[in-house]
């Protein structure tokens, strides 16, 4: 995977023996990756194998022991323009007091930059994103009145807003329902399409293999990184999963299926 | 009612502007606060000041107002540190980190209190606690050009609250969203670090030149209820921050009504106004009140779209 990596054209996201710890535990060992341009990637794991950790990681959202992350060859700060992110839905508080409109105009937070405020371009280019999503008619309501899918739409829309170039998204399938699912993944396909780079965090095996040209299969260590096809084995994936008994039939039953 | 201002209107109409200028900072400071829900970090802050202005008073031998100042925000970002490295280097959770940080501070301030009353100088306890807004107007006027403009904690609230409605227009984006979604703000390139503590620092100082009126123990009343009260009415940001003036206004000319009538402390009554208040909006607020709640339970009635257009909407 680690293609010629030319100095004028940087990987998007490359990541050199990164470690995480909480509390002096380690969550992440040694992640050694280099992510090239234009790729889906589906981050799959079993639970605790630090996927969301990874992610917040490689934006500087959690401190690394050791190791670095470079976002098209420079450090996240310097260019954390062109990254959009999409956290865990639960991870904010839906009783906020912003309508669908103020949510997505946030993706436009970093471009504005400190003191200036949002301009009519940018409330166009909000629109257009809610009506990618489906949910401009939704624009004036209270997020609070939304349900779980609609609230992963608009969080959709404020990751286009961002109009980023590398994105992270943490669970967007969580919860959602399939009228939603199925218009997440054309997104996540119609992005890719235009040479965007994606890394999404996602936790049902049984559609990884659909969703993603890309898995990186992580517990704790990288277990495997590379085109679906090439990794998603039964090998690889019982490593993966070590020896949770029940997901390993799971797994079985997954891998059976292929054609 | 209008018996305390035929008698000395000047008196009461400063009383009330104090009233109004503390109800208006600390409540659009607190608006920040319910937010990020960080209300018991105003309790903490509102107590933890103390001993910075003990030190600031000891070093300077004064109470000028900058020493002043620089000991509520030091001891102020103090707290703030001390509670964060509590719970980060402890297994103490974060309520509990907030009360260890902010009593001990306090018992510190109240020790120091004792070692300069033996120095010969003199800080009433009294009105650290409680407040004293009644003897507001009573305070050496400012003078400039030989005018008397008005009593000098009026006029350092009133440039309190000048700044802290200049900075929450000016930092409005980076608050709003620093308090929705923390790590989409640093991932977007703000300092989220930066923007908390520069908000503890508002409030240090925002609850020192509050002290005065309303004493320690009730400007936490004056952070959290008019924000909570204007949450009940609206689920729109600058919406609440409007409601908030509307409800100073509004508690700090009925609770000194009501303390003239009941001959009690004006700060104490601005703040119970201040809470019926809240328990009005709570009770028939016209989106989500509890008496409307209760009729559409006994009627079954539907429909209300506010509450029912979202099934699985709440996490």
């Amino acid at each position: 995977m680690t293609a010629a990596v030319t100095s004028e054209n940087p990987p998007p996201l490359e990541i050199h023996d990164l470690t995480v710890a909480y509390y002096k535990k380690p969550v992440l060992y040694g992640i050694d990756v280099t992510v090239p341009a234009g790729k889906l990637v589906g981050i799959i794991g079993p639970n605790g194998a630090g996927k969301s950790t990874l992610i917040k990681a490689a934006m500087g959202l959690l401190p690394a022991s050791s190791g670095w992350v470079k976002i098209f060859g420079e450090p996240f700060h310097k260019a954390c323009g062109r990254v959009g992110y999409v956290p865990q839905r639960e991870s904010v508080d839906w009783d906020f007091p912003v309508n669908v409109m103020d949510v997505v105009l946030m993706g436009r937070y970093g471009r504005l930059g400190l003191f200036r405020r949002p301009t009519a371009a940018d409330r166009d280019v909000a629109r257009a994103c809610l009506d990618k999503v489906k949910m401009l008619p939704f624009a004036s309501r209270q997020i609070g009145n939304l349900s779980g899918g609609q609230q992963q739409r608009v969080f959709l829309a404020r990751a286009l807003a961002q109009e980023s170039d590398l994105y992270f998204m943490d669970e967007p399938f969580s919860g959602v329902d399939a009228a939603t699912e199925s218009a997440i993944v054309v997104l996540l396909q119609e992005l890719k399409d235009r040479g965007k780079t994606l890394l999404v965090v996602h936790h049902d095996l049984a559609t990884a293999r659909e969703y993603f040209d890309t898995l990186l299969l992580l517990n704790m260590r990288l277990v495997a990184f590379g085109p679906t096809a090439e990794v998603f084995t039964h090998e690889i994936l019982q490593k993966t999963y070590g020896g949770r008994l029940t997901i390993l039939s799971e797994v079985a039953e997954v891998v059976g299926r292929q054609p | 009612m209008i018996e305390p201002w035929a008698e000395s209107g000047a008196l009461y109409g400063w009383i009330l502007a104090m009233g109004i200028l503390v109800g208006v900072s600390c409540g659009l400071v607190g608006n920040y606060l319910l937010l990020r829900r960080m209300a018991l970090v105003g309790d903490a802050i509102s107590h933890s000041v103390l001993p910075g202005l003990v030190v600031a008073f000891m070093l300077t031998h004064s109470r000028n107002i900058p020493a002043m100042f620089a000991g509520a925000l030091v001891a102020g970002l103090i707290t703030v540190g001390l509670i964060e490295f509590i719970h980060k280097k402890s297994r103490v959770k974060p309520d509990a980190a907030i009360c260890i940080a902010f009593t001990t501070l306090f018992a510190l301030g109240v020790v120091m209190t004792s070692l300069i009353d033996k120095g010969g100088l003199h800080i009433d306890a009294e009105c650290i606690l409680y407040g004293e807004i009644a003897f507001v107007p009573l305070e050496p006027p400012v003078e400039w050009f030989g005018i008397a403009i008005g009593p000098q904690p009026v006029l350092l609230m009133a440039g309190v609250a000048l700044a802290v409605v200049g900075l929450s227009v000016v930092f409005y984006k980076e608050l709003l969203v620093s308090s929705f979604d923390p790590g989409l703000t640093t991932s977007l390139g703000f300092n989220a670090a930066a923007l908390h503590y520069g908000l503890m620092a508002v409030l240090s100082v925002v609850v020192v030149s509050a002290f005065e009126a309303v004493g320690a123990v009730m400007v936490v009343a004056m952070l959290i209820i008019p924000g909570m009260t204007a949450a009940q009415l609206s689920s729109r940001l600058p919406v609440r921050h409007g409601l908030v003036v509307v409800h100073s206004g509004i508690s700090s000319l009925a609770g000194l009504h009501l303390s003239v009538w009941l001959n009690c402390s004006t700060a104490g009554a601005m703040v119970v106004m201040g809470a019926l208040l809240f328990v009005l909006a709570w009770l028939f607020s016209p989106s989500d009140g509890l008496v409307w709640r209760w009729r559409r339970r006994g009627s079954d009635g539907s429909g209300e779209e506010g509450t029912v257009a979202s099934p699985g909407g709440k996490v």
